[in-house]
């Protein structure tokens, strides 16, 4: 994974860039599998490595496949980032150790999802189960998240083909409207 | 040697998320900003999930023969970030299309070169 992102800061060409993050993406769903994260790891195959990838192949067939090269040296950015990652390393010598039961994360509210999900909702799977009932507002506040955002692409596209052809503003709605 | 092992997962965490955040600032093509801004999106996915991990765990599906099950909250909270991630993702890209087609480029200093010239 590390060394797909090193790729990816590397390459020009964007198509390269498009395929070295649909591996990335990949890479991380099995990742997740390994973590015990099934669903989700699910989810990023489908959503993460799947439908982005396809989103980002469909803007570079729309635009253009070279990125141009650098005109200033990416001196402040570098140092920026090497901050912030040495801010993060020093934060992370206080989280609790991997793997650990005891570990306060673990021993909030998921012992109570873990004894009392399945007779209380009746379904097996504990993250469904947390998702479509304990949090169901979560659920809700994401639905709406992706309605605005399909009502944003839908505006920014249409806006910019109705003068021309109005005729084919449906048509070319279609392969971003996926996205909701 | 074991406090190394124990925070390792933290670490990949941070250099993803650091690679990710470069890629946004570093870079000015918007196609590429925006899959770092996806990197960076996923690492955090990676700090979410991997503290959520117990050792010896299995998935948190109710099973016979199974007593230890992994967090199922941050997998809850991650699922939603997916989906909200993708949306942005696929907003932003509207976003460049639309740009293209008004100025004929996705790179920034391009477009800086178009604003003092006009």
């Amino acid at each position: 994974m590390v060394i797909t992102v090193v790729g990816i800061i590397r390459a020009h060409n964007l198509f390269a860039v498009v395929m070295l993050g649909g591996v990335y993406s990949f890479l991380m769903a099995t990742v997740m599998v390994i973590l015990d994260a099934v669903d989700v790891s699910m989810t990023e195959a489908a959503v993460g490595a799947g439908m982005s990838t396809v989103l980002l192949l469909a803007v570079l067939h729309l635009t253009q496949t070279r990125e141009a090269p650098l005109r200033h040296t990416p001196a402040i950015p570098l140092i920026v980032c090497l901050l912030t990652g040495g801010a993060l390393v020093y934060g992370t010598l206080d989280l609790p150790p991997f793997g650990e039961a005891n570990a306060p994360q673990n021993q909030h509210v998921a012992p109570y999802y873990i004894e009392n999900a399945e007779h209380e909702t009746g379904s097996p799977n504990i993250v469904t189960a947390v998702l479509a009932s304990y949090r169901g507002y979560d659920t809700l506040g994401e639905v709406t998240v992706i309605f605005t955002a399909g009502i944003g692409v839908l505006i920014l596209l249409a806006s910019g083909l109705r003068p021309r052809r109005r005729k084919n503003v449906d048509s070319e709605q279609d392969p971003k409207d996926n996205a909701a | 040697m074991t406090t190394i092992l124990a925070d390792l997962n933290y670490w990949v965490t941070v250099f993803l998320l650091v690679g990710g955040l470069y890629i946004v600032v570093a870079h000015g093509n918007m196609i590429k900003k925006l899959v770092g801004l996806s990197i960076f999106q996923t690492s955090v996915y990676l700090l979410f999930i991997s503290p959520g991990k117990v050792l010896g765990g299995t998935a948190p599906i109710i099973a016979e023969g199974f007593d230890v099950y992994s967090n199922p909250l941050p997998h809850v909270l991650i699922l939603t970030a997916i989906v909200v991630g993708v949306a942005t993702i696929a907003l932003g890209l509207a976003l460049v299309v639309r740009i293209h087609k008004s100025y004929g480029t996705i790179e920034e200093d391009e477009l800086h070169d178009l604003e003092s010239d006009a």
